[in-house]
């Protein structure tokens, strides 16, 4: 935030409140704030609601005790030892993904555009797959083989669309070559192995939050942390970028290297979500779109999202656990409930311009 | 695809000449492309060996291997080549996005979902019954499509069905995910009909489907000389005395019948729709008739050649159909992109 001697409502172009205190200021939008405050709110009630379901059920008020350490012996084991750290995933995970939706549908300009256009999730597939065939089908091979294959796919889409400055439309046809060679790459793999690994792989593919524990959700926030702390500062340059690659050069700003960096940091926390819970689709395509209409900003907001990806995430895992009559993985709820979201964002635009 | 490029869409001699030239290099590749898919497999034959057993002679093992296995499988391989490379070049013209392929309404989603359902909860599991189930369930899903997407005024807007195709498909493909993921019978059955095939796809599942495709591929043909004027703008078109809505409906059923065909017997093979009638844009220019008579001779040539390349790439196994023609297809794709003038086709 170095232009701030400009005036903040000049350089960001957006009405908002300032806060200061003493060097620091905090900007805020009234319908922002209240929009973050109802989905903070809504992500404690469900999480509570969460910790408590299961087969050894918790009344919300007996998970609330055991959370501020009251509670029996056993009550603790069932939401310290258990479920904790399965709802953490949940919200953390999800509101990594949807921060990183908003960063790429922001630089492509495109809602339809999310870390897949990066071919992420299925090079992840791709080199989960692998890990699983020639090593093991544990969870730290699989993720370091999720991880690194998505990356390396990021790096080869990437290089192979890079023409003199990486160019969005060029990036998404590209994007969608290699993950069809993927695709069938994945779809040959599940093909060769026996039945059990591959519906195992399968269900690790959708996306899963089963079998979540302590130690890689906080590999996940040892890693994710500094990439979030990285974005407070891209982010104001890339609003600066809305105003055009020539203003925004003109007044002091390097698009190529903001937009190279803001995707970065976008697949930086798609590979530390990946690596936990495997590739869950929509959470980054959705969540964006949905913070923006909730709150009425021009911008995607990269915060804003990340709470309703949070809380997305979360609910599709209770829907997936508990209100389903077969348990699925996580992923699978979630291709569904974005589709039908979809659907009906499509329908209202229908009705408004009829 | 742009307007100013459509402009004049009355061939030149020289350009006349090289579709001419064009076509006739097809047919020739097609001739060999079917010859090669009646020789090439695990057990295969020389070329006297085949024209042998067609002329009626030949050992008994090889008219089992040429009759039963090959005949029909190249049968299959060229109406599901047809379908997929004209209905490609139909969808790419009427949404006027060069990403759109023939599965956009919502056909494989639909197929795949109503497969998914016949082997999870009816037990079905021969190839013939997965056929019709595939047909029904793209024509079902891709209804609905056109339902959502030309809901409101006026006819359906290509946008609007491109996005009501792609988030009814989100919704078919995650319950489908959920139907296999819970049946190990039904995702074992689904791994395979996604890579797409055409092993074992007889005489008594093609015959039914010919009428249909046929008709399709007749009003598909009738329909590029309407999809010329339309490429100019609605507006012009409309001048021109194209009926826009009658166009618009048109191309929806034609795809919806020559895509669900082609899913119906092959599986989900997506590729081909997608580039053959890009790699025909790009050699032979913007004129419907000229993109729809190539993509006619080029589609199935791909869809063999991947075929044949599938059962010599790890023999005595087989690469499917459809795995194949994504790496064939794939690098075309991405060499199209990295063209200089890329972002113009949008």
């Amino acid at each position: 935030m170095t232009h701030m001697s400009v005036g903040d409502a000049v350089v960001v172009g957006y009405r908002c409140h300032v806060l200061r205190a003493g060097p620091y200021a905090i900007r805020f939008r009234t319908r922002s704030l209240v929009v973050a405050i109802v989905c903070v709110i809504a992500i404690l009630s469900l999480g509570i609601v969460a910790l408590g379901l299961g087969g050894y059920p918790l009344t919300p008020g007996a998970v609330v005790r055991t959370l501020l350490g009251g509670g029996t012996a056993l009550d603790y084991t069932v939401v310290f030892g258990w479920r904790l750290s399965r709802v953490l995933a949940a919200i953390i995970l999800g509101g990594f993904l949807a921060t990183a939706g908003a960063l790429f549908q922001t630089v492509t300009r495109n809602p339809l555009a999310s870390p897949d256009i990066l071919g992420l999730s299925n090079g992840a597939f791709t080199g989960m797959l692998l890990a699983v065939v020639f090593f093991s089908a544990s969870w730290p091979v699989m993720a370091l083989g999720a991880v690194v294959g998505g990356l390396l796919t990021a790096s080869l889409i990437w290089s192979l669309s890079h023409r003199g400055g990486v160019q969005g439309f060029r990036l998404i046809v590209i994007g969608i070559g290699v993950a069809a060679i993927l695709a069938s790459t994945n779809t040959w793999m599940l093909l060769q192995v026996e039945l059990e690994t591959a519906m195992f792989a399968s269900a690790w593919g959708a996306g899963t939050l089963n079998g979540v524990t302590t130690f890689p959700l906080i590999g996940a926030l040892v890693c994710g942390l500094p990439l979030l702390t990285a974005l407070m500062f891209v982010t104001p340059r890339l609003r600066q970028l809305d105003l055009g690659d020539d203003v925004a050069t003109a007044t002091g700003s390097r698009p190529v290297l903001v937009r190279s960096l803001a995707l970065l940091i976008g697949v930086g926390l798609v590979s530390v979500a990946t690596g936990v819970i495997g590739p869950v689709s929509f959470i980054a395509l959705a969540a964006p779109q949905i913070a923006r209409r909730l709150a009425g900003t021009p911008y995607l907001s990269p915060t804003l999202s990340a709470l309703v990806g949070g809380l997305l995430l979360l609910a599709s895992d209770v829907i997936a656990q508990h209100v389903l009559p077969v348990t699925l993985p996580v992923g699978v709820v979630t291709v569904s409930v974005g589709g039908l979201y979809l659907i009906v964002t499509l329908v209202q635009e229908i009705k408004r311009r009829a | 695809m742009t307007a100013s490029a459509t402009g004049s869409v009355r061939l030149t001699s020289f350009g006349r000449a090289r579709v001419t030239l064009g076509l006739a290099g097809l047919v020739a590749l097609l001739f060999v492309a079917v010859g090669l898919s009646l020789m090439v497999g695990a057990n295969s034959l020389s070329p006297e060996v085949v024209v042998d057993v067609l002329r009626g002679g030949g050992s008994s093992e090889a008219r089992y291997v040429v009759n039963e296995l090959r005949v029909p499988r190249t049968v299959a391989g060229v109406i599901v080549g047809i379908c997929l490379g004209v209905a490609g070049a139909l969808i790419q013209a009427f949404t006027r996005n060069p990403l759109a392929d023939p599965g956009i309404l919502g056909v494989n989603a639909g197929a795949a979902f109503a497969v998914a359902l016949g082997v999870g909860f009816f037990g079905l599991r021969t190839i013939s019954s997965f056929v019709w189930l595939a047909f029904l369930g793209a024509l079902m899903v891709t209804v609905a499509v056109y339902r959502i997407g030309s809901s409101g005024r006026g006819a359906a807007d290509p946008i609007r069905l491109t996005l009501a195709g792609v988030s009814l498909g989100a919704v078919f493909s995650g319950i489908t995910t959920g139907i296999t993921l819970s049946n190990p019978d039904a995702f074992d059955s689904m791994r395979s009909w996604y890579a797409g095939s055409l092993l074992g796809r007889g005489f008594d599942v093609l015959i039914p489907v010919l009428p249909l495709a046929g008709i399709a591929l007749i009003s598909a043909c009738s329909l590029a000389p309407g999809l010329n004027a339309l490429a100019l703008g609605e507006d012009i078109a409309r001048a021109q005395g194209a009926n826009v809505a009658r166009i618009r409906v048109g191309v929806i059923v034609a795809v919806t019948v020559l895509a669900g065909t082609a899913t119906a017997l092959a599986g989900p093979v997506s590729f081909i729709g997608l580039m053959v009638p890009h790699v025909a844009r790009w050699v032979f220019g913007v004129d419907q008739r000229v993109i729809m008579a190539v993509s006619v001779g080029l589609a199935p040539v791909i869809l063999l050649f991947s075929d044949v390349l599938g059962r010599v790439l790890i023999a005595p196994a087989e690469v499917p159909v459809g795995i194949v023609t994504a790496f064939v297809g794939a690098p075309v794709l991405i060499a199209l992109a990295r063209r200089r003038k890329a972002s113009t086709l949008s």
